[in-house]
């Protein structure tokens, strides 16, 4: 699968958060992504970025945007060495927070994608794999 | 106090939304209202959000505490402006805006809170379910 662009983001800071957002933003457009698709991937991707700062410790966002041929899609990889998370159904169900969010973090960026994945175990952090195609 | 203005139009207050908020920036916002809201005595609170190109958890759980708040203040919140593709996602992620109410724009948004205030009674019928 081609990768037409690969970069990788800080996410340390809410303020990280917003740049996140003008990145995905920027790479949901040049993959000709239409502004439905975009607003979704966007708020998928503050969701995860948010819960890599306030639960993960910080981290990073890989951002490619990659082409199978017939479509072209932006794929993003969140990556933290924080407490990860013991119990994954738990923290996808929608209403759980361990926090004092709404809980709607994990499931609603998983409804906003093609292609969700979550990877973690506690003392091991946590990488969060989205897509979504045009 | 934040970096967000709040403008005030007879009794009703104005924010309008120009920029990706931060989180911090987002609570502050909430606390200025608040208080902006009992040392004005404003009955009516208006959040511009067409400027914003998404609404996620965060944001959407600072309107809904805007408007709960605002409630125990006697003042009526009204959102205004909200991009069809924002209103779209919103479904999707699951955030139900629950107990906000909604107008096309600002004439529509300060119309919505003039009929209510005149008419308390018929309140109910202008709140999302
Ligand atoms: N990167 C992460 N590291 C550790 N825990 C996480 C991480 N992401 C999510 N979680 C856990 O999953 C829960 C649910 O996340 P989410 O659905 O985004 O809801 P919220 O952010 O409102 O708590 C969080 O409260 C937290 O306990
Ligand atoms: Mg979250």
């Amino acid at each position: 699968m081609p990768t037409e662009s690969d970069e990788t983001m800080p996410l340390r800071t809410s303020d990280d958060v917003v740049r996140v957002r003008q990145a995905v933003r920027a790479r949901a457009v040049s993959a000709g992504f239409s502004l439905v698709d975009q607003t979704k991937l966007v708020t998928a991707a503050s969701e995860v970025g948010r819960n890599t700062v306030d639960y993960g410790g910080g981290g990073t966002l890989r951002i490619e945007v990659v082409s199978n041929g017939r479509r072209r899609g932006v794929r993003l990889t969140f990556t933290d060495q924080g407490p990860g998370i013991a119990d994954l159904t738990l923290a996808m169900k929608d209403g759980y927070t361990s926090g004092s969010g709404l809980g709607l973090g994990l499931g609603g960026a998983k409804r906003l994608s093609n292609e969700f994945d979550i990877r973690s175990a506690p003392g091991q952090g946590t990488i969060v794999t989205l897509a979504r195609w045009t | 106090m934040g970096e967000i203005p709040i403008l005030r139009i007879g009794d009703c207050l104005l924010v309008s939304i120009q920029v990706d908020m931060h989180d911090r920036l987002a609570l502050a916002l909430q606390d200025d209202l608040t208080e902006r809201i009992v040392a004005d005595r404003a009955r009516g609170v208006m959040i511009d959000i067409s400027a914003l190109e998404i609404v996620d958890s965060f944001i959407g759980r600072m309107l809904n505490n805007i408007a709960a708040m605002s409630r125990v203040l006697d003042a009526i919140t009204v959102v205004v402006g909200m991009r069809p593709a924002v209103a779209i996602t919103l479904v999707e992620l699951g955030l139900g805006l629950t107990g906000v109410r909604t107008a096309l724009n600002v004439d529509k948004g300060l119309a919505l809170i003039r009929n209510i205030i005149d008419n308390p009674e018929r309140d109910d019928a202008n709140r999302i379910r």
